[in-house]
């Protein structure tokens, strides 16, 4: 690692923490329906929307109304993507004339996209037509990360409103007085005031460092070099896929969707082309999720609350993602026997460059990694299989933590919360008191519920796992047999797809049956099974009284709470996975580099 | 409590005692008991699993070393066994004393009256002799002396001596009579002197002393709702390790095949791992945590109606404390005489003696007293109003006229709160000096209390009686505020008197002139804003008030209406105890919290034992990760067992006694326990695991 790196890696933190706080007022301000500078623009066609959908602003909802309508509403998404795949070839922009899509990778894909998860068991080039993307992909990236944006202010109004008998009462600005907020209010204001202005200009600023954006067909061009195949034919020139992607790939970042418009997401040229692209892609993946930080503590009126939650995030992310340059910095010891030069000198930045784009480097490729697994990104700039083992372990790791580290946009934020409600709950009983977190208790209910919430992703990638590593069915398609290198495949798709990361470790054929089947499973049931205990603790903490606090009540805001928060984080995560990653990359660390 | 139990030894007793907490152990091994706690049923299935693994290795086809899987199993049931052990233990120290109660409970004679009676005479025609549980609610029944009263109840008639000790501890009598605050007595005491006519006022079985029994003996014990949301937890910890454990297996079948060497995980290991990583600890020492929390309830003379109450102790926010005798000494002192409108101040103090001789309360007594000891002056005669001597007639206080004095040689001496004096000497056309209204204010604003002495309906001046706060209460007050608890003074007082002996004592708060209703009413406004209120209370009036508090301790010589409102009883009938139940609350949870996370960080040395040496067959490479340098797979494995076993044995007495309870903010409380049980609980398992790993091999037992 040279200074060059690592002034890279502070400006891009520096950055990513600076942003946080305008966006964040700026997101807290459309949740609390109070005035933006974009509502003489944006205020007549948000109105229209209402209009033309019949959605009463005014109505709130109460927990369980709540959920049906996010339930609903991403049931129809699920339908019309799987619908578009189905019907593709025979509907119009599809110039490759690309044809439908088998029902099952159907499947995976619509769970997918509708999810937030953008695990993608297709090459996108070779099988999306233009509409699937643009009204499918596209859309899905929009909602679905407004979706987990929704419930996750839903859980805030939880933590804040109290009932109307309670002496701090306030009537709400928006919506009405009793409930958790209004899912279609929620869904439209974060889309159109947040997601869509923000895509607007990361595009715009893609598209000017030559991300493509256009619905011209694939285009053919003549080799400057011609080649021959493996037949002995001469190669003179070579197809080059196009298409709309700038549009696809800002929202991709932002949404921490990380569905790529190409097969190799950001490692190809035409979706990620240079450094500032680069820079600028990996600082829309932590956007929002840190944002959403801030925001959380201006809602809840107390910013130390947020940045307690954004400090933790950025402690063990910083923590993690030194690991994983550190080990791919140091290089491969196979690759030395080989005589590949990995030593850092002045001219050779060094380390493992397998997988690896020469334009990003280990620096950016390794904190990429990092942050598209620490938050349910999973859009790759470099491929996690050909990492160092301890480097393969860290984004492995970042998913099994449950993408609570800034995490998916919203989904992150209300993951994290479940872990805080835990570490409030043991450590509020060591101090003497009943629990409770920002003046609300923390009872059996809310209990049970983060429970629910810290169980399910474990439960589905353990047993996922598992059932892939004894069955013919998964067992046929690991192509790396004859080590633990297999194993860590298997266990990072279903970790990945357990957490809606839609990262793929890769080196593991998943776009059959089984593992399509399998993995769109996983990942329907890790964010509905989600979203519904998430609501169901709001929906229990809007009617609690809030208790004022006292010299008894547990501060959440101190530099011992996030010591606290971050063991109860890596405890959990680490007791769940350690025997696994003993047996994937740990052991593969100790083989490489034992004795 | 210092119930006497037959005489024995203590050792004698201690051996009994654990002999019986020996055999519970082995009774609660029943699934149908184990079930209510999940993470010890889980390791009772374990034992029974790995038993019939070592069942089946005896018979040649063991999956391991047959004194290996002997040895797990052995050591699994020693887990479930001390785990039922420590709550056995627990419970058998509310059962000796549910046992002395029980025996003040039996079965007596009682005297029913057919019809009413209101003297003795009258009584004794109509009493038949009945058992003590024919008697149902609102029967009469009499008492004599030398009779034990066979049913809770409302004195109708009498007055006289009872011994309670048989509920209290406390061997001296005290007085019941009818009406007033001291109305109520309790099945099971005796009656030293005099008689008594009762009305009795809960059914057989229902009784203040039958539900003391069963709450002493834990037999009526529920979870309270921190239990209940720590048993979730500790539920899902539980499934989480479930599926770590079981998933693991087909995570070895598959890395046997891909290594191609080595031998699956054994179920043994994988029972033993599972037991190691499941929150043994907390969860078998958590019902234990809970009965011992009551205990100390009952070694401080508390009787907490329910383990909820007791819970609710530690989340108090406001303690409302009555001034009188919890803040301040019970009496109040005259400190000086203050004459007005030129008055002699001597003639002042013998007015106001004369005015106070008969007044047996301790205010007037200290009237006397200071008058004679300022002045010499001596009354004339003591005593009170039939014994006086020729023309001199007492006038005692009523609650109508709030005043009191004397008559003699046609002069009338009064003494009484401000505003009454004020008013009689106004109504009689006499004007108020000047200078009285200051003279009262000046007291008041004090913290005194103010009596306006007046003769022939003239005043002559004022009486400064002061409250003496009570040594060493207003640091206990600072400690309180540091705990986060807010206290609030009520006190019948004017608001400038009551501020004063606020500032004084040091409250946060204060309610003066407090009626019932404006008890019930701060109450209120206080749970509003989400907080819980704490409160002691004696009276009938202070009934509502204690049911509306969270915390409601109602002293036992109080009446029995606010008995039934409380959810605890102070049979010390001690106000300031509320700091001390505030105190266990917080300890009953902070045991909780501090076993819990003792337990989870344990599991972190535990896999640097058991990971290593699970897949040691498969990928020998893994055993770099044992750096406690272990000596075999086996005595790992084994010596992880027998830590996890042992630490619940090593912690019974923390889990009795509770984690101590300091008065500092919750943010230093987090930091030490967080180094204690946290730094503690990661690094002491280590330690542990490798003295018996060399243990083990010293004793060639691996």
């Amino acid at each position: 690692m040279n200074l060059y790196s690592w002034v890279q890696i502070i400006f891009y933190l520096v950055v990513l923490l600076a942003l946080a706080k305008p966006l964040g007022s700026f997101m807290a301000k459309v949740y609390q329906g109070e005035r933006t500078f974009l509502d003489h623009v944006l205020g007549p066609v948000e109105r229209f929307i209402y209009r033309l959908s019949g959605v009463k602003p005014e109505e709130d909802m109460n927990w369980k109304t709540y959920a049906m309508a996010v339930m609903l509403f991403n049931a129809l998404g699920l339908l019309t993507v799987y619908v578009l795949q189905r019907l593709q070839a025979v509907l119009p922009l599809n110039p490759q004339g690309l044809g439908a899509i088998t029902p099952d990778s159907s499947w995976n894909t619509a769970v997918s996209f509708a999810s937030n998860t953008n695990w993608q068991g297709y090459g996108g080039e070779t099988t999306m037509s233009y509409l699937t993307q643009m009204f499918g992909m596209t859309v899905q990236n929009f909602v679905s990360a407004a979706t987990g944006m929704a419930v996750l202010v839903a859980l805030i109004r939880g933590i804040v409103r109290t009932p109307p008998s309670s002496p701090h009462f306030q009537k709400s600005k928006i919506g009405g007085q009793r409930g958790i907020g209004n899912f279609w209010l929620d869904l439209t204001r974060t889309t159109l005031y947040i997601l869509l202005p923000l895509s607007l200009v990361v595009s715009l600023a893609l598209v000017s460092q030559g991300v493509v954006q256009t619905f011209s067909p694939y285009k053919t061009v003549a080799l400057l070099q011609p080649t021959t195949d493996a037949n002995g034919n001469i190669v003179a020139e070579q197809v080059l896929a196009v298409g709309p992607a700038a549009s696809q790939i800002a929202i991709k970042q932002l949404g921490t969707n990380g569905g790529g418009f190409f097969n190799v997401n950001s490692a190809h040229p035409f979706e990620n082309s240079t450094p500032f692209s680069n820079f600028l892609e990996m600082l829309s993946i932590l956007l929002i999720p840190a944002a959403l930080c801030y925001a959380f503590g201006k809602m809840v009126g107390d910013t130390r609350q947020g940045w307690t939650i954004l400090i933790t995030m950025t402690i063990i992310f910083v923590a993690f993602m030194s690991l994983a340059i550190w080990a791919e910095q140091s290089g491969n010891p196979s690759f030395t026997s080989m005589g590949v030069d990995q030593a850092q000198t002045n001219i050779n930045p060094g380390g493992n460059m397998e997988g690896k784009e020469m334009r990003f480097g280990v620096a950016n490729s390794a904190l990429w990694a990092t942050a598209t697994t620490a938050a349910s990104n999973g859009s790759v700039n470099s491929m996690h299989d050909s990492f160092m083992p301890l480097g393969g372990l860290v984004p492995l790791f970042m998913i099994q933590l449950g993408e609570i580290i800034f995490g998916g946009a919203g989904s992150g934020l209300y993951g994290m919360l479940a872990f805080v409600i835990v570490a409030v709950f043991i450590s509020g009983l060591m101090v003497g008191r009943t629990p409770e977190y920002l003046g609300k208790k923390i009872e059996a209910y809310e209990m049970k519920m983060a429970s629910i919430m810290l169980l399910i992703p474990i439960l589905l990638a353990k047993v996922g796992t598992a059932i892939a590593v004894v069955t013919v069915a998964g067992l046929a398609t690991i192509w790396n047999t004859g080590g633990p290198h297999g194993f860590s495949e298997v266990l990072y798709a279903f970790s990945s797809a357990a957490n809606n990361n839609g990262s793929a470790f890769a080196g593991l054929g998943a776009n059959n049956p089984f593992y399509n089947t399998a993995l769109g499973i996983c990942m329907f049931f890790a964010r509905y099974w989600l979203i519904v205990p998430a609501l169901a603790i709001a929906g229990s903490l809007v009617q609690k009284k809030k208790v004022p606090a006292s010299g008894g009540t547990l501060p959440t805001h101190t530099p011992l709470f996030i010591a606290w928060l971050i063991g109860v984080i890596m405890i959990v995560g680490a007791l769940s996975f350690i025997p696994a990653l003993a047996l994937g990359p740990i052991v593969e660390h100790l083989m490489v580099f034992g004795s | 409590m210092t119930i006497q139990t037959k005489k024995q030894s203590p050792y004698r007793r201690e051996t009994i005692r654990g002999q019986r907490a020996i055999v519970a152990s082995f009774v609660k091994l029943n699934p149908r008991l184990m079930v209510r706690n999940p993470v010890m049923f889980v390791v009772e299935v374990g034992s029974v699993l790995t038993t019939v693994l070592w069942i089946q290795a005896l018979l040649g086809q063991g999956e391991a070393p047959t004194g290996f899987i002997g040895a797990i199993a052995l050591w699994l049931w020693f887990t479930v066994l001390f785990a039922n052990f420590s709550e056995a233990v627990a419970e058998g120290r509310g059962k000796a004393q549910a046992e002395s109660l029980r025996k003040a409970r039996q079965d007596t004679p009682a005297k029913k009256l057919r019809g009413n009676a209101t003297d003795v005479q009258n009584a004794l025609s109509k009493t038949e002799v009945v058992s003590s549980t024919a008697l149902r609610k609102k029967d009469l029944y009499l008492v004599e002396a030398g009779d034990i009263l066979p049913a809770d109840g409302e004195i109708e008639a009498g007055i006289a001596s009872v011994d309670e000790s048989a509920v209290t501890g406390e061997s001296a009598p005290v007085v019941r009579e009818a009406g007033g605050d001291r109305s109520a007595v309790t099945g099971g005491t005796r009656l030293l002197s005099d008689w008594l006519i009762i009305r009795v006022s809960a059914d057989p079985g229902e009784g203040f002393l039958d539900r003391m029994i069963s709450m002493v003996e834990g037999s009526k014990r529920q979870k309270t709702p921190n239990e209940i949301a720590l048993n979730i937890l500790l539920a899902g910890f539980t499934i989480i390790f479930l599926v770590v454990c079981a998933t693991l297996l087909p995570y070895s079948l598959y890395s046997v095949s891909a290594a191609g060497k080595g031998t699956a995980i054994t179920i043994t290991v994988l029972v033993a791992l599972l037991v190691c990583l499941i929150p043994t600890t907390i969860g078998g020492l958590l019902s234990a945590i809970g009965i011992a929390g009551m205990d100390r309830m009952i070694q401080r003379n508390v009787i907490a109606m329910s383990g909820r109450a007791v819970e609710a102790a530690g989340d108090v926010d406001v303690l409302l404390l009555d001034k009188t005798g919890t803040i301040t000494l019970g009496n109040r002192q005259a400190v000086e005489f203050i004459p007005v409108n030129g008055v002699d101040v001597k003639d002042l103090a013998e007015a106001a003696q004369l005015a106070s001789l008969a007044d047996e309360t301790p205010e007037g007594r200290s009237i006397v007293v200071l008058a004679k000891e300022k002045f010499g002056l001596r009354g004339r005669s003591m005593g009170s109003s039939d014994d006086a001597p020729e023309g001199m007639h007492f006038v005692p206080f009523t609650a109508q006229t709030r005043m009191s004095g004397v008559n003699f040689d046609g002069t009338t001496i009064r003494k009484g709160a401000p505003d009454t004096m004020i008013e009689m000497i106004q109504s009689s056309n006499n004007g108020v000096p000047f200078d009285l209204k200051p003279a009262v204010d000046n007291i008041a604003r004090m913290g005194g209390t103010p009596l306006v002495v007046a003769r022939n309906n003239r005043a002559l001046g004022v009486i400064h009686l002061k409250d003496i706060v009570k040594g060493g209460i207003k640091e206990r007050f600072a400690q309180l505020r540091k705990m986060g608890i807010k206290t609030v003074m009520i006190t019948g007082d004017n608001p400038l008197t009551a501020a004063a002996i606020a500032a004084e004592a040091g409250v946060d708060d204060f309610l003066a002139q407090a009626t019932p209703e404006a008890k019930l009413k701060l109450i209120r406004e206080h749970q509003m804003g989400g907080k819980l209120v704490a409160m002691t209370g004696d009276g009938t009036n202070d009934a509502p008030a204690l049911a509306q508090a969270d915390v409601a301790v109602a002293m036992n010589t109080g009446t029995q209406p606010a008995r039934e409102a409380a959810n605890m009883i102070d049979l010390d009938s001690n106000p300031t105890k509320l700091i001390e139940i505030v105190e266990i609350g917080k300890q009953l949870l902070m045991t909780r919290g501090a076993l819990t996370t003792f337990s989870i960080a344990n599991d972190v040395a535990k896999y640097f034992a058991i990971i290593p040496a699970a897949f040691a067959s498969t990928y020998p490479v893994l055993n770099m990760l044992n750096f406690m340098r272990l000596a075999t797979p086996e005595s790992a494995i084994l010596s992880a067992v027998i830590f996890n076993a042992l630490i619940i044995i090593a912690l019974i007495p923390l889990a009795l006694r509770g984690v101590p309870y300091r008065a500092v903010g919750a943010a230093q409380l987090l930091r030490d326990n967080l180094l204690i049980y946290g730094l503690g609980g990661l690094i002491a398992p280590f330690i542990g695991i490798k003295v018996i790993d060399m243990l083990l091999v010293a004793l060639h037992l691996v």
